[in-house]
């Protein structure tokens, strides 16, 4: 009996498994790098476009009227956005809020299998079909208006918000419940001040979610509040009021290298709240999340 | 002694209103949620009746879409929706996988929040945004060295000849990419960190690699996940309006090469719907947001079928809650 050849490099087949799981390691690095890149490039080339435009009056002027595009702001398609989403937030959250304790809390199993399944159908659906839904049932007839384009971010948000809601309500431990019930107080009470106080803080995050979300939507606005035509301030939501994403994609194709410049710093804008509150909402949940233990 | 039996009286009466309405009132609003889903469909399909009475199925079979002589046809669009959606989709899934995998398996743990934060923050992009970046500086690039690049080594397919352009089918499923890879990844990334360690453990210790894990284990067990995962990120291309609108080039015809100008379903009805001159046009552009409505109805259902097994959890628990709550006579069922 001679004594094996004892090596400690892999050969042959083995050294060819270690070959592969390297190489497949190394593509996987690639890939995230690549993903990593691609919204650095991104998100450079927007900031490195748009922060130069960026002045006082960029923020607190409208656009100057005449044969000078320098000049002036987008103080108007920054007090349409706000107003867009601060009344699409007003309808879609307390809805969203009612409809996700309908589906966790109190629907027999058959009902809330439905209502889910319908959420996240709605989910799916392409908001430029929200739009022209909101188009025929509203602005065919009563003209244009903020509040059409408030409806249709409201139809997007809805689902975002009882889905989010309806998962932080699972999380609330059922002990909670059971010891709210065990005092005798009754479902609803116990619903309204015991289940949904603690489920505030992801209820609020995932709302949060969603307005980042809605915040950069166009498809649905195209036809619903004005595109191109108004641009002075106004907060009246039954005026056809314009907005950010409106402003970025109609100075887009504008000849006039003025109006680019201002459609990458009103991108920058967008980018910047977008980004940010998207960010701090998920940090915020991914804390709330670990509080509850879920 | 009087005083508290009143208030506890009230606070009786109070309940005894309380429950049904909380319910009902509940109730409602999903009831309000669902009624808009089925209303959705209800006026798209009304309002493509002008032109599907003109053009019956026959529609979706033909190529014209022509204001002028008032004749409409969607099969350029289909065309152009399913190659941008399919390629766009093609690319990002292995991609999307090859993300989620460093995320959970290989990245060193500090890594690994940061960068899923990153991946996750390339989703929240707004498409306007994308597609501003698409015309203006992807699309440059694409013109002046991906095309040539591409008819240059691979010019004898017919896909990669032809006039070269910043704007495009080729360009079109770049930002989709984009914007899918980012979903797929978050939702897959999910899928392998609720494979049960054991597993994993079981086959490192059997003298498995961690690719012979990742193929035999943790694939296998999140594949009905992925599919769902692709499937949602395909609706979302196919849905997707303006970062196609402003990149594809707004033309009707299909051509196989992917340098060409092309349309898709979304953005045809963006781009139109305001300019829209015939009650004819624009039913036609309802029709075609009815196309778009049944694809991404058809995609989503199939996507929640297959998530379906994973959902069970959350239920058996409320089951059993509304046990706990009949057995207290409080249930208002």
């Amino acid at each position: 009996m001679s004594e094996p050849a004892f090596t400690l490099k892999a050969t042959g087949r083995l050294r060819r498994r270690q070959l592969v799981n390297q190489g497949m390691g190394a593509l996987a690095a690639g890939a995230a790098l690549l993903a990593v890149a691609v919204l650095a490039i991104v998100v450079i080339s927007v900031g490195s476009r748009g922060a130069g435009s960026l002045n006082l009056a960029f923020f607190t002027q409208n656009q100057a009227q005449g044969f000078n595009p320098k000049g002036g702001g987008v103080l108007f398609a920054i007090v349409g956005s706000v107003m867009l989403v601060g009344i699409a937030t007003l309808i879609a959250l307390p809805l969203g809020v009612l409809v996700a304790v309908y589906v966790s809390e109190l629907a027999p199993p058959r009902l809330a299998r439905v209502a889910r399944m319908a959420l996240d159908i709605s989910n799916g659906i392409p908001t430029i079909v929200i739009g022209i839904f909101v188009f025929t049932i509203l602005v065919a007839a009563h003209g244009q208006s903020a509040l059409a384009g408030s409806i249709a971010l409201a139809i997007i948000m809805l689902p975002l918000i009882a889905r989010a809601t309806e998962e932080v309500l699972l999380l609330v431990p059922s002990s909670q419940r059971e010891a709210s019930l065990a005092l005798g107080v009754s479902r609803w009470r116990t619903t309204v001040q015991v289940v949904i106080p603690s489920a505030l803080g992801g209820i609020l995050t995932g709302t949060t979610l969603a307005i980042a979300r809605v915040a950069g939507e166009t498809a649905p606005l195209l036809f619903l509040t004005s595109l191109g035509t108004s641009s002075t301030a106004d907060a009246n939501p039954l005026h056809p009021l314009q907005s950010l994403t409106l402003v970025i994609f109609s100075y887009s194709d504008q000849a006039d290298p003025a109006y680019q410049s201002k459609a990458w710093a009103a991108a920058f804008i967008l980018m910047c709240f977008v980004l940010f509150t998207s960010l701090a909402a998920k940090l915020a949940l991914a804390r709330y999340r670990k509080k509850l233990g879920g | 002694m009087d005083k508290k039996s009143v208030l506890e009286r009230t606070r009786g009466r109070l309940d005894r209103i309380g429950d049904p309405a909380l319910k009902a009132i509940t109730f409602a609003a999903a009831a309000l949620a669902v009624t808009v889903l089925g209303l959705i469909a209800f006026e798209l399909v009304r309002g493509s009746r002008l032109a599907f009475h003109r053009f019956g199925l026959g529609f979706v079979t033909s190529q014209t879409w022509d204001a002028i002589h008032n004749h409409f046809g969607a099969l350029s669009l289909i065309f152009g929706t399913a190659v941008t959606s399919i390629l766009a989709i093609a690319i990002a899934t292995p991609l999307a996988i090859a993300i989620a995998l460093f995320l959970t398996e290989l990245a060193p743990k500090p890594v690994r929040a940061l960068l899923g934060a990153l991946v996750e923050m390339l989703a929240a992009i707004p498409s306007v945004i994308l597609g501003l970046w698409g015309i203006l500086v992807l699309g440059p690039f694409v013109q002046n060295q991906l095309e040539p690049f591409l008819n240059s080594t691979l010019g004898f397919l017919p896909f990669f000849r032809g006039p070269h352009s910043g704007t495009g089918i080729l360009t079109a499923i770049l930002i989709l990419t984009i914007m899918v890879v980012p979903i797929v990844a978050s939702v897959t990334r999910e899928l392998f960190a609720t494979v049960p360690p054991e597993l994993r453990e079981g086959a490192l210790a059997l003298g498995a690699t961690r690719w012979e894990m990742v193929r035999g284990v943790l694939l296998p067990a999140a594949r009905p996940g992925i599919f769902a995962a692709v499937a949602l990120g395909f609706g979302r291309a196919v849905g997707e309006a303006m970062a196609v609108l402003m990149v594809i080039g707004s033309q009707i015809g299909i051509h196989l090469s992917l340098f060409a100008h092309s349309d898709t379903l979304a953005a045809r009805i963006a781009g139109q719907y305001n300019g829209s001159s015939t009650n004819l046009q624009t039913s036609s552009l309802v029709y075609l947001a009815t196309i778009l409505l049944v694809i991404s109805l058809a995609v989503n259902i199939g996507a929640q079928l297959l998530i379906k097994p994973i959902d069970r959890r959350p239920r058996r628990r409320r089951i059993a809650l509304d046990r706990a709550f009949e057995a207290q006579g409080l249930s208002a069922d």
